[in-house]
């Protein structure tokens, strides 16, 4: 299937990509077809900058279990980290 | 018979006249020749769809596929082009109808053409090939596993992307469906729903549907892939495309 559901955000930081390291503005999470992951469906996070081109862009597809276990492992480091 | 084919980007004119990037495959005979626009799924302008294309050839036909991402992502990788559509909320409905009409123009305008142009879809390109066949004046459409065409769009989708069923009663030439019965975009119940739509609008349908096979069961590349859906599929399209373009 093809869900279409997309969740898009806007985003501050940096991200490495096939040219080097470049500025990120946004991220947009979606549960789709992969491109390259062996499973039907994958948890597919691209992180983008617009005003690089297509091609500024790291991708990342994961199975369901690696999305949950990716997005507590942020929550957990954000919680147990002072607010510096 | 001769069976040589010849395959290559090209540009046409598309939605606003703009220049876009296609896949242009045909046989090398003389002709006469149907055409077949191929609307490529959600992941984009791959290699995958570029075979699709030459497969349309072999079987003689001159197959031409628009790049329907090619506004926001020119020369761009497959993926990053559709992660960049995606990001811009999709390919809106009227300037796929340009496209098409485009690429529907061109192929009737090349000299071995016979005159009839047929449409094909996947996956987001089934909803656009039965937008198109809705739309514009072609000779026959197939519609491979397109959601939304029926049913409900969900909050915060995303996507720009409307159910198009109202539009039944204008299709213009004869429909081919093929959907998968693990599918839930589309649901087998949405597929129902678009085949009653049909029905009451007197229209010419056929619609096959698999067990054992969901969404892009037609994804060679893909573990969606099912061989046996596939292998039907393609003799049902060929039977729907023989018929209405090339008799």
């Amino acid at each position: 299937m093809c869900t279409y559901q997309t969740e898009r955000i806007d985003v501050q930081g940096s991200g490495k990509g096939a040219a080097g390291w470049f500025a990120l503005r946004h991220a947009q999470v979606y549960f789709d077809h992969p491109v390259h992951a062996r499973d039907e469906h994958t948890v597919n996070i691209d992180f983008l900058d617009p005003a690089g081109g297509p091609a500024a862009r790291v991708a990342v597809e994961l199975g369901r279990e690696s999305a949950a276990e990716l997005a507590r492992a942020i929550l957990h480091t954000l919680e147990s980290t002072p607010d510096v | 018979m001769y069976d040589g084919i010849q395959a290559e980007s090209i540009k046409l004119a598309g939605h606003g006249g703009d220049q876009i990037e296609a896949y242009l495959a045909r046989p090398l005979g003389p002709g006469p020749y149907p055409g077949v626009v191929v609307i490529h799924h959600m992941p984009g302008y791959d290699a995958p769809t570029k075979e699709i294309t030459r497969t349309f050839a072999v079987h003689g036909y001159a197959a031409v596929c628009p790049n329907l991402y090619w506004r926001e992502a020119p020369g761009a990788d497959p993926d990053d082009a559709a992660a960049t559509a995606r990001a811009a909320g999709g390919v809106p409905d009227d300037r796929l109808l340009g496209d098409v009409a485009g690429a529907a123009a061109f192929l009737r305008g090349l000299t071995y053409a016979n005159g009839k142009v047929g449409v094909i879809g996947y996956c987001s390109g089934g909803r656009q090939s039965f937008l198109a066949a809705c739309s514009l004046d072609l000779d026959a459409a197939v519609d491979c596993y397109g959601a939304f065409v029926s049913g409900k769009v969900p909050e915060g989708l995303g996507i720009q992307v409307r159910p198009i069923l109202d539009l039944a009663p204008q299709m213009s030439c004869p429909l081919l469906g093929l959907f998968g019965q693990e599918d839930k975009y589309p649901t087998p119940d949405e597929v129902d729903e678009l085949e009653a739509a049909l029905k009451d609008a007197g229209k010419t349908y056929e619609f096959h549907r698999y067990e054992g096979a969901g969404h892009a069961f037609f994804s060679v590349n893909r573990p969606s892939y099912r061989v046996e859906a596939a292998v039907d599929g393609w003799q049902r399209i060929w039977a729907h495309f023989g018929e209405y373009l090339k008799a």
